[in-house]
């Protein structure tokens, strides 16, 4: 922003700041908002609006308190709406204000596009800034639902349990793969029990998957046994004409925990106390 | 007046959605446990293939009545390349696209009614009912 326009701001930066704070109480009630405390909203515009003048008296935009102030606002969740509003403000306010004391300024386009563009520029910066962060955030929980969705749990020596909770889509399909034969490989495992007690559907493309999987899982020298058939899931299983007859399956994880201990040539015992 | 629900299927979460809309229909008309999972099996096939053969398409669910009995009908329609032999396509075992080639022939064994309108190059569609017992 040039130098003038600047110090114009500036100098009648008290009158801005009041206009400012009665509009922004305008959108208190926005939907997005309006469960914040009137203490901590009146808190935090205040601090909005020093820091966007402390901005104001910078060369640069980037990197300032600002930024730090908007991070701080992305942590406690704020919405975005508060701050692209507040911003939208302090331009109308900064124009009105500055046009209303100052005849040299209000006649002059120069002064309305400076206004604008730092204000542009402003917006962009912070709307950047909450993006990436959710981007980030929608990066981790992406992650966090990758390891969650396919995971191989050792539950005894050469035996693991792979639990599946939750709709299985062409992605999660290949994790299953890969996590099973890695998984079996590494816990050196005989025998795969792989639990379906939490899928809500199992039609051809999952039952195809299960069925590829286990045969993945024979060449490396294991056995897959599938357990929580639920009996809706069987009768479905049974009207699509899928042959599950060459695969092993049990009703319950715990028959197929026995099931895989036998084939192991274990057996779980009583002892006495 | 009775209910009806249309979802877009344009990518797997288009199938979810269908799944879920046709769950809920299917409770809400009555049907038990077994019916339902057969019903939302059935939406799953049927999303399914639009989604693979014709990149997108709807499902559309619907409570119907006749004089004497209540159900759910499931309307599959796309715009893709539609189906050369639909007879072969009924065949257990029929796929072109390495699956099981099993959707179509248990989609009808699921459901009690069902019927393909498909013309080449212009689209299928696909009508199945399921009724209330
Ligand atoms: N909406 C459609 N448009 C065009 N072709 C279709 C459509 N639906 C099915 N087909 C054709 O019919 C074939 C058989 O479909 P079906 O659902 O029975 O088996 P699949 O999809 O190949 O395998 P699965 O459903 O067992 O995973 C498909 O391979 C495909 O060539
Ligand atoms: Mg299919």
């Amino acid at each position: 922003m040039k130098v003038t326009i600047r110090e114009e701001v500036l100098q009648y930066q008290d009158q801005i700041i009041e206009a400012w704070l009665e509009q922004v109480q305008t959108f208190r009630q926005d939907e997005s908002l309006k469960n914040i405390s009137a203490s901590v909203y009146e808190s935090t515009s205040r601090e909005f609006i020093d820091k966007l003048l402390i901005t104001l008296q910078q060369d640069v935009v980037a990197d300032t308190e600002l930024n730090q102030f908007v991070e701080k606002l992305i942590q406690m969740g704020w919405p975005l709406n508060f701050i692209t509003r507040g911003l939208q403000e302090f331009r109308k306010a900064s124009v009105k204000i500055v046009a209303e004391n100052s005849d040299e300024f209000s006649s002059k386009i120069e002064f309305f596009q400076d206004i604008e563009n730092w204000v542009d520029e402003v917006v962009n910066l912070l709307v950047d800034q909450y993006s990436g962060s959710w981007e980030n955030t929608v990066f981790l929980q992406k992650m966090a639902l990758k390891e969650l969705s396919a995971p191989l749990i050792p539950v005894f020596d050469k035996i693991s349990v792979m639990p599946l909770v939750g709709t299985i889509d062409t992605e999660r399909a290949k994790l299953i793969m890969e996590n099973l034969l890695e998984g079996v490989i590494e816990h050196r495992s005989q025998v795969v029990l792989i639990d379906i007690t939490g899928v809500p559907v199992v039609d051809t493309m999952v039952a195809h998957h299960i069925i590829q999987a286990s045969e993945a899982v024979r060449l490396v020298g294991a056995t897959c046994i599938l357990v929580g058939i639920r009996p809706e899931i069987a009768q479905t299983i049974v009207n699509l004409g899928i042959d599950l007859g060459k695969f092993p399956t049990k009703s319950t994880l715990k028959k197929g925990v026995e099931t895989a201990l036998a084939m192991t040539k274990r057996e779980i015992i009583e002892t006495e106390a | 007046m009775q209910v009806q629900t249309h979802v877009d299927i344009n990518s797997e979460w288009g199938i979810v959605a269908a799944r879920q809309a046709g769950r809920k229909l299917a409770r809400e008309i009555g049907f038990g446990s077994v019916d339902q999972a057969r019903i939302t099996t059935a939406i799953s096939e049927l999303a399914r293939n639009i989604y693979l053969y014709a990149n997108q398409g709807q499902i559309k669910i619907e409570e119907v009545a006749d004089s004497n009995k209540r159900g759910m009908k499931i309307i599959a329609s796309d715009e893709g390349p539609g189906i050369r032999d639909v007879r072969r396509v009924m065949e257990d075992g029929f796929t072109t696209s390495g699956g099981l080639g099993a959707g179509l022939p248990g989609v009808k064994r699921l459901m009690d009614e069902f019927d393909i309108d498909s013309e080449l190059d212009s689209g299928t569609v696909i009508t199945a009912v399921k009724w209330l017992r």
